[in-house]
């Protein structure tokens, strides 16, 4: 559906050059919630404007629905911005029209018949959940009410794709929430592709597939947001996902652990859904003469799906830990060694 | 008293001189200005239809014609006043200089309420794919609308001001009155009433001003 690669973009800034983004490539599949997390400066609210060429590239293709957009001419790139929704962090309504105009204009502008506007926005606005607020304008509603009157104007032209640019980070926790939830909901009813950017590791947790994690101008690292939680590689990635669950080890028990052995180590299991119900710990002290004790513990919702994370500390013979091991990579989602450092190839 | 109140006339005819000229001058200074401050806005770097050239050429001149007093404008530009209207005396030899004074003042201004659109919504309806036509007319020019009332209220002050010297040329309103009476005859009655007339004048603009803006903010 979206298909960025190599995306390079820099600016001019006095007489230095700046590069916001350095080689950048990614794809979203049709009807995926794909999120882009980075601290500020990351480079990513310039690559969401890439997609709909808001911001034009140095170099790098972007190709959304099979469209080449570099190559499009100035008519047939507002043609295809009609089917690229985005709704902003400021929300960016018209302070001058009220709820319905706000939603209406465009579809005016783009000549749309008027009792079917009536109808579209009328539709739209019971979908936001804004019905009756249609005569309200937009200095009398809240955050989150103004950025549903967003989505719902982001949808009048019946996009096939919606960007998120910090959508939520203007609102409160339980304001995101229930605006996270709409969005899940049109992601469902309109099999509709969302690209969202957000500094805020909730938000990926929420409701996104995919995620890729943004640093300096380039993609550190991305996959589905349910391994890379399970098992992030970046330090960075680390970072952010310390902020929904932190799973560190202190340095001194680290260290006391290390101290021991071979005799000992240290397990990270995840383990998804319904397998949180499976009594493996049980099983695998009964059946390794092994002891485990548990360091740490924590389950959480992916996207709907449980993600259990126990930190195991496994000691006793070198053989019986390693027949261990392997017992837990058959029956859990996910098995990394944490301590002594495992090497990665 | 009895004298004043047989000047009444005098002030109704200075009144409807001086309400003459600002509207006129007013109504073509529009005319000119506001397009002038689209452009003055659009051509800028980053904007809708940046152009150096447009720019700056534009900017430059605004700001000369902006640094001359209007008492000195009104003299240096006899030859085109009298090239525009064939004559550099009375109402019409006023209103043509009166508009070259007003036309960048008003463009300066609609510059100064077009640049307090906020750039976000310009560039969200340019990712819903509006054409750049249809931002300046459907929401640089809607959403400013206080901004520009605010502007027109200020030009036709300043407006006011300048018709006051355009006496000199004998144009007639009531600076014209003020400046016979009260300057070269000592008349302090005359003087008063002339300068009581143009406070209520300018208040009573000011305040409709602010209040069709408050309108149109329609902020709660």
């Amino acid at each position: 559906m979206i298909q960025l690669t190599d995306i390079h973009k820099s600016y001019q800034v006095g007489n230095k050059q700046v590069e916001a983004l350095k080689g950048v490539s990614l794809q979203v599949e049709k009807g995926q919630i794909y999120g882009v997390i980075g601290f500020s400066g990351a480079g990513k609210s310039t690559l969401l404007r890439t997609i709909n060429l808001l911001e034009k590239p140095t170099s790098g293709s972007v190709i959304v629905n099979g469209q080449n957009m570099l190559t499009l001419k100035e008519k047939e790139l507002r043609q295809a911005r009609k089917k690229i929704g985005i709704i902003f962090q400021h929300f960016n309504l018209l302070s001058s029209y009220n709820v319905f105009d706000n939603v209406a204009e465009i579809l005016r502008m783009n000549r749309v018949p008027k009792d079917v506007i009536k109808r579209k926005v009328e539709d739209l606005l019971g979908l936001v959940g804004l019905s009756d607020k249609a005569n309200a304008y937009p200095s009398q509603l809240s955050g989150g009410q103004k950025q549903r009157v967003g989505i719902a104007r982001a949808l009048a032209t019946d996009p096939e794709i919606l960007l998120c640019d910090e959508a939520t980070s203007a609102l409160d926790p339980q304001t995101t929430e229930s605006i996270l939830e709409l969005l899940l909901d049109i992601n469902r009813k309109f099999n509709l592709t969302i690209v969202l950017i957000t500094h805020e590791m909730q938000v990926i947790k929420k409701i996104c597939d995919q995620v890729a994690i943004m640093e300096n101008g380039v993609v550190i690292e991305q996959g589905s947001v349910l391994d890379v939680f399970s098992n992030p590689q970046e330090q960075t990635t680390r970072n952010f996902i310390k902020t929904v669950f932190d799973d560190q080890v202190p340095q001194e028990i680290l260290s006391k652990i290390k101290e021991t052995g071979p005799v000992s180590k240290i397990v990270r299991v995840a383990f998804r859904g319904d397998a949180a119900l499976d009594p493996v710990l049980g099983t695998l002290s009964a059946r390794f003469p092994i002891s485990t004790n548990l360091l740490y513990g924590s389950i959480t919702t992916i996207k709907g799906t449980a993600l259990g994370i126990l930190l195991l500390h496994i000691s006793g013979e070198d053989q019986a830990i390693q027949d261990g091991i392997r017992f837990l990579r058959e029956s859990v989602y996910r098995v990394d060694i944490v301590s002594p450092e495992e090497v990665r190839s | 008293m009895e004298r004043l109140i047989e000047m009444i006339p005098v002030f109704g005819q200075s009144l409807q001189e001086t309400v003459i000229m600002v509207g006129f001058s007013l109504f073509i200074a529009t005319l000119i200005g506001i397009p002038l401050g689209i452009l003055l806005v659009i051509t800028q770097v980053n904007h809708l239809f940046p152009n150096k050239i447009i720019y700056h050429t534009l900017n430059t001149i605004i700001n000369i014609v902006r640094s001359l007093p209007f008492i000195i404008l009104m003299v240096a530009i006899i030859p085109f006043t009298e090239l525009i209207v064939g004559t550099s005396i009375g109402i019409e030899g006023a209103i043509v200089p009166l508009i070259v004074y007003t036309s960048p003042y008003i463009s300066r201004l609609m510059e100064t309420a077009l640049h307090d659109v906020d750039r976000g919504v310009i560039e969200a309806y340019q990712a819903m794919g509006a054409s750049r036509t249809q931002i300046i007319f459907r929401i640089m020019l809607r959403e400013a609308r206080p901004g520009i009332v605010l502007c027109l209220t200020i030009a036709t002050i300043g407006l006011i001001g300048a018709t006051a010297m355009a006496g000199a040329v004998g144009a007639g309103g009531l600076g014209d009155l003020a400046l016979r009476y009260g300057y070269q005859q000592w008349d302090i009655e005359v003087m008063i009433i002339t300068v009581v007339i143009l406070v209520v004048l300018v208040q009573l603009i000011q305040s409709l001003g602010n209040w069709a803006a408050r309108k149109l903010k329609k902020s709660a």
